[in-house]
């Protein structure tokens, strides 16, 4: 316990050592605001909530979490630190969580930012604050999913721009999986069995249960599984790479 | 007493090419030893799996009794490890580094401060401690590397080349460091420079194309060059025929090779007949004709004569 949390604690103020973490802030929200006001017509739709807000999040997680997560453990290859991190009385699973909490903490940070929005809705009108939380909650669980994706594939190479784009890649097709317009697109081919599974392991659907309030135990229960199988990824390519 | 670093038939095997090839050796407590060979003999690849960071081919190495592959962590716990190049994280101070370092390795908070202390002043760190260390010389870089190794006070350290990159003075002091912590500790220490060897190191192990070739003390090792026991004698050039019959004829000269100097100066090396002691004789029979000589004293390199020797037709292989 005690090298996890001090893993995550060097890696999270490693944020901070440089100015990358207040750029990362600063284009997070400032996308995010833009994408709900001009995209999503926020303020012309006239309701008070959130909705267009987190409906974007999928989406915009895409590529905010890959530009956190492929540094984790690329760089680290890289600069040849990793035979010093690997070498210290650190347990691989605590090296693996700890370094995927501080990047999780992180974009929770940059998420919880976004609390003007919040305000705003709350002074246009009465939005159901209960259902609001239940999308901070949907968006969080969401962007772990991503990340422990991105560490596992991070694991994988010592380049970040190809972790990057691999995490990309990987991350649309377990989001766009659910996506309305694939499914629609494949449900011509295959039958209701094989829709379902696709659902079943697909973050939207899940995502999209939460975002409009139910907190459903298998759908938090998928997010804990997502970052679990990812992580437990993240340890096997670590090991695989002693072969050298 | 129990062998404190244990390297049990290590193979290594990148792809086709072999880097480390069956190397067996062991380390007590007091010893040092000193892992020499050319560049891509698999000296990093040996410490890489003796620290447990790659997993051997085939064999096995364990750590102060703890196999590296099944008993990680305690074997971790025992050991500093410095590795090649000393890799540290750029953006860290090594104030913090260490801090890091200490905490994770679980120091108790009161023992934790005065450890890093030590170890800043041990490696003379103090007036960088603060600084980031990607604005650090590469000197002050390895010596980071090497507080962080040496921090938790291990029984057991494993350094690959930790004077590279220093100058001569602090060459001299990190050889100072080692020899002062030596009799608690097992240490290996690879580097490609010989006088280090002699300076610190209590046996010699050549390794070649990923094969030991050679193992005993620096001393020994010597033994087994032809220019051990041998002498060099510094005279003018236009004595040197003068000087060359006189001691060719004697029964206890083997041979005699020899080298250009500066100002118009010769250096013979003059090599005894195996197990012979030729000083008196030499000093006699050259001291009978005037012969200018400069100096006469033993030739020091027989190590590095040996381990040319035996690492050259390796080099020559590799580049055929
Ligand atoms: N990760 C690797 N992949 C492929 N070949 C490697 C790798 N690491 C080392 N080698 C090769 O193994 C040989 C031994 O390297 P190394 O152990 O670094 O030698 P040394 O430390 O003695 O200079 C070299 O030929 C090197 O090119
Ligand atoms: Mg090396």
């Amino acid at each position: 316990m005690g090298a996890l949390y001090t893993v995550a604690k060097r890696e999270f103020a490693g944020y901070f050592a440089t100015p990358i973490a207040a750029i990362f802030l600063v284009i997070f929200l400032a996308v995010s605001a833009a994408f709900t006001f001009f995209v999503g017509y926020f303020l012309e739709r006239g309701n008070a909530d959130l909705q267009v807000f987190f409906n974007f999040h999928p989406w915009l997680y895409l590529f905010f979490a890959p530009a956190l997560s492929m540094r984790l453990w690329a760089e680290e290859r890289r600069q040849g630190t990793i035979e010093l991190f690997l070498t210290l009385p650190i347990p691989l699973w605590a090296a693996v969580l700890g370094k995927f909490l501080a990047a999780w903490l992180f974009l929770g940070l940059a998420l919880s930012l976004t609390f003007p929005m919040w305000m705003t809705v709350n002074i246009l009108g009465q939005p159901d604050n209960g259902v609001i939380l239940a999308s901070y909650l949907a968006s969080f669980l969401m962007a772990g999913g991503y990340l422990a994706i991105g560490s596992c594939l991070s694991a994988a190479t010592k380049n970040q721009v190809i972790a990057f784009v691999l995490t990309v890649t990987v991350a649309f097709i377990f989001t766009a999986g659910g996506a309305g317009f694939l499914t629609d697109l494949i449900s011509e081919f295959v039958g209701k069995a094989v829709l379902d599974t696709i659902a079943d392991i697909s973050i939207l659907p899940h995502f999209n249960q939460i975002v409009k309030g139910v907190i459903a135990f298998k759908d938090l229960v998928y997010f804990i599984a997502l970052i679990a199988a990812w992580l437990l990824a993240a340890m096997a390519v670590i090991d695989y790479k002693k072969a050298g | 007493m129990t062998d404190m670093i244990v390297a049990d038939h290590l193979v290594k095997d990148f792809g086709q090419k072999r880097a480390v090839d069956n190397v067996s050796l062991t380390v007590k407590r007091g010893e040092v030893l000193g892992f020499l060979g050319p560049n891509g003999a698999g000296k990093s690849t040996t410490m890489k799996m003796l620290t447990g960071f790659l997993r051997p081919s085939a064999g096995r190495a364990s750590i102060a009794g703890y196999d590296v592959a099944t008993a990680a962590m305690s074997a971790r716990k025992v050991l500093g490890y410095l590795p090649e190049g000393a890799p540290l994280y750029p953006d860290m101070t090594p104030w913090s580094l260490l801090h890091f370092c200490a905490e994770v390795r679980n120091l108790p908070s009161d023992l934790r401060q005065k450890r890093i202390i030590e170890s800043i002043e041990r490696t003379n760190l103090q007036s960088v401690v603060m600084q980031p260390i990607d604005t650090l010389s590469k000197g002050f870089k390895r010596r980071v590397g090497l507080a962080q190794a040496l921090l938790h006070d291990p029984e057991v350290l494993i350094l690959d080349e930790p004077t590279d990159g220093l100058d001569p003075n602090q060459k001299h002091e990190v050889r100072e460091l080692i020899r002062e912590i030596a009799p608690n500790k097992a240490i290996i220490i690879s580097t490609h420079i010989l006088e280090e060897v002699d300076a610190i190191c209590s046996r010699a192990v050549i390794i070649a194309d990923g094969k030991v070739i050679a193992d005993g003390a620096p001393g020994q090792l010597a033994e087994r060059s032809p220019l051990f026991n041998a002498l060099s004698v510094v005279l003018p050039n236009e004595k040197v025929s003068q000087a060359l019959s006189i001691l060719e004829a004697q029964d206890q000269v083997q041979e005699v090779r020899s080298q250009t100097l500066a100002d118009g100066l010769i250096k013979l090396i003059v090599v005894p007949v195996r197990g012979k002691l030729i000083l008196s004789i030499v000093t006699n029979c050259l001291s009978e004709e005037k012969l200018d000589i400069v100096s006469i004293r033993p030739e020091a390199t027989a190590l590095e004569d040996l381990f040319r020797q035996l690492t050259v037709s390796s080099d020559k292989r590799e580049a055929a």
